[in-house]
């Protein structure tokens, strides 16, 4: 199903992000695809080419960046899951990989593991290579798979300890089931936990070695909110402790809380990246609800150029723009001068989920 | 809940390994535990060898032919309980370690594949002195009478333990995790009632007889009662033929194996 269209003003891809249709060609410049002027993202310094500056070379050392991802391309027979993937995670930060099922998230993360082998491209952990340097990595990566991993008949403390005894000055296990809620399940066997408590034990088993980077594959999917704000609490916690932090997550709320840096994948490809501030743009829109089919080019002929208006679903109004004072009060006042009663009227900032949603696309993936 | 201890984690990086021996060490007591912690696991390696021993020790189901029935018969469980460790509870065990993606998160840890390889191996080693302390005491109870070199028995048991090794996780690491639990179940109902370890290879035609013989089950069976039943020093062919199939299975496993 098509993104319904506005009527005037902006194209529905008009975002204030950088996409990257073309990730060499619209690297370099602030006006997009679309012709329009995008803010720069800080988080990819960038030379200006009219200052006339030599372009400068990044010569970061190798540790700059907790990974490092440049043209990643894999294959499974004909079908291209990570299709020419680019991107850096901070050391010490929160990146979240965001981006609908089959994006290739999981199939990213898997290659940094060290569990699959790209076709193509460069890949960089903590400054090492994940296949050649696996031996120097695995005590300072912690990893978090999508689901099991662990023998059904294992008690879930045993299997704590078991991986915390691989590591030379690992968390105590005890503790950590404790912060994690787990106490009381600690004698019971793995596959008699429950979903969520599955989770936080796999959780539990990626950080118990203090890894200076964890990757973590859907860390709150099946979570209750009590489980789900205990393991948000528990990821700002190694970020504020210095570790850096790779998740993949379908939750907006949890990029937007948790992520100092997202990148939104889409069929093996990153689509846009920045803050979660950046990627949602200091743009305001307005909401309102009212009687079905208002006339909205009308309206929009009384609102300033590069304004724009829609109605979806029917009786649901968006107003898109510059959003200030005059702009609301000409709104009102045109509601008014047509006897129309406005209901939920709000003045809002653009969620993660509008950015995702605009730059996936609403269809349902299979 | 204990939010004390909880309070004091410090989630600061330190990482780092320790040596391997000591991960191969804790990993070796973590499957021990596991395993002998598992009902259908003690079924095939203690109860069932021990049920098969008193049972055609103490009767005369069988025509075992001149001598003790019991210097006949423990020699072919000590025989069929390296099978049910060494080939069929590590083919079950592991195929479903793999099934259920724990050898990839194994995978993820500081242990290295060679570190868990050992341990499997010392997991099943320490299984089978279990295994031959309980069947030995039945047997001993039963009137058993062993002869001969124990180092001849430790060589047949550790050259027959490599070989059903070698075959377990070949087909742990190349089948379905349900496919290798019938298959692993199976060969060994089959090699039971073939491969001579209770009832004698005498009894089936001269042809298939020296077909059978060279079943990795028949030779250390084989190899076995020649030491513990009749005194014989280093049972040659039996041991010749147990090495054939170490390198065989060993090889192709380690050739075949997909970790995930």
């Amino acid at each position: 199903m098509p993104l319904p269209s506005l009527v005037g003003g902006q194209a529905p891809d008009a975002l204030h992000v950088q996409r990257l249709e073309n990730p060499i060609a619209d690297h370099t410049l602030g006006l997009g695809a679309d012709g329009l002027r995008h803010p720069p993202l800080p988080a990819t310094p960038r030379t200006d080419p009219s200052l006339g500056l030599p372009k400068i070379i990044s010569m970061a050392p190798p540790e700059e960046s907790a990974v490092e991802l440049d043209g990643l391309v894999k294959r499974y027979g004909a079908a291209t899951a990570v299709n020419g993937l680019s991107f850096r995670a901070g050391l010490g930060a929160v990146t979240a990989l965001l981006g609908p099922n089959g994006a290739g998230k999981t199939t990213t993360i898997e290659i940094c593991e060290g569990f699959r082998r790209a076709d193509a491209g460069t890949v960089r952990v903590l400054g090492l290579d994940p296949h050649r340097d696996a031996r120097a990595l695995k005590p300072r990566v912690g990893v978090m798979p999508q689901s099991g991993g662990v023998p059904g008949t294992a008690r879930a403390a045993e299997f704590l300890r078991l991986v915390a005894a691989f590591h030379a000055r690992p968390l105590d296990p005890a503790a950590l089931l404790a912060r994690l809620g787990l106490t009381e399940h600690a004698r019971t066997p793995f596959r008699r936990l429950s979903g969520g408590q599955q989770q936080r034990l796999s959780l539990a088993v990626a950080i118990v070695g203090r890894p200076e980077l964890v990757f973590l594959d859907e860390p709150t999917t099946g979570l209750d909110p009590q489980a789900r704000h205990a393991t948000w609490e528990l990821i700002e916690g190694l970020r504020a402790a210095g570790v850096s932090v790779v998740l993949t997550t379908h939750h907006m709320e949890e990029a937007e809380r948790l992520a100092d840096q997202v990148v939104i994948v889409d069929r093996g490809q990153v689509v846009a990246q920045g803050s979660p501030a950046e990627l949602t743009g200091a743009e305001r829109q307005l909401r309102f609800r009212a009687r079905p089919g208002l006339g909205l080019d009308e309206l929009l002929a009384a609102l300033p150029a590069g304004s724009a208006a829609k109605e979806s679903p029917a009786g649901h109004y968006l107003v898109e723009g510059d959003v200030r004072p005059e702009l609301l009060a000409t709104v009102t006042a045109w509601c008014a001068s047509h006897g129309v009663l406005t209901e939920d009227l709000r003045i809002e900032r653009r969620t993660l989920e509008d950015v995702f949603l605009e730059l996936t696309g609403r269809e349902l993936r299979s | 809940m204990t939010t004390d201890s909880a309070a004091r984690l410090d989630l600061t990086p330190a990482p780092g390994a320790v040596p391997l021996p000591r991960m191969i060490l804790a990993q070796t007591g973590y499957e021990l535990r596991t395993m002998l912690r598992n009902g259908e696991q003690l079924l095939l390696t203690m109860i069932i060898p021990v049920v098969l021993l008193t049972l055609f020790s103490a009767t005369s189901l069988l025509d075992l032919g001149p001598g003790r029935r019991v210097d006949f018969i423990a020699p072919g469980i000590l025989a069929l309980a390296v099978m049910s460790t060494a080939f069929t509870g590590q083919a079950i065990g592991t195929g479903f370690e793999r099934r259920y993606g724990v050898l990839k998160r194994l995978g993820a840890t500081p242990l290295p594949r060679t570190g868990l390889i050992a341990a499997k191996t010392l997991t099943v080693i320490a299984v089978e002195a279990l295994q031959a302390v309980v069947i030995s005491a039945v047997a001993l109870a039963l009137g058993w009478q062993p002869h001969g070199n124990p180092l001849a028995v430790v060589a047949l048991i550790l050259l027959g333990t490599a070989a059903f090794s070698g075959f377990g996780l070949l087909m742990a690491g190349t089948l379905r995790a349900e496919a290798t639990l019938a298959a692993a179940n199976f060969v060994y109902i089959l090699l039971l009632a073939v491969g001579g370890v209770v009832f004698p290879l005498d009894e089936f035609p001269s042809g298939v007889r020296s077909a059978l013989e060279l079943l990795p089950i028949s030779a250390l069976a084989d190899g076995l009662r020649q030491v513990l039943q009749h005194g014989a020093a280093l049972p040659g062919e039996p041991l010749l033929v147990l090495a054939a199939w170490a390198v065989a299975g060993l090889a192709l496993a380690a050739r075949f194996f997909k970790w995930e």
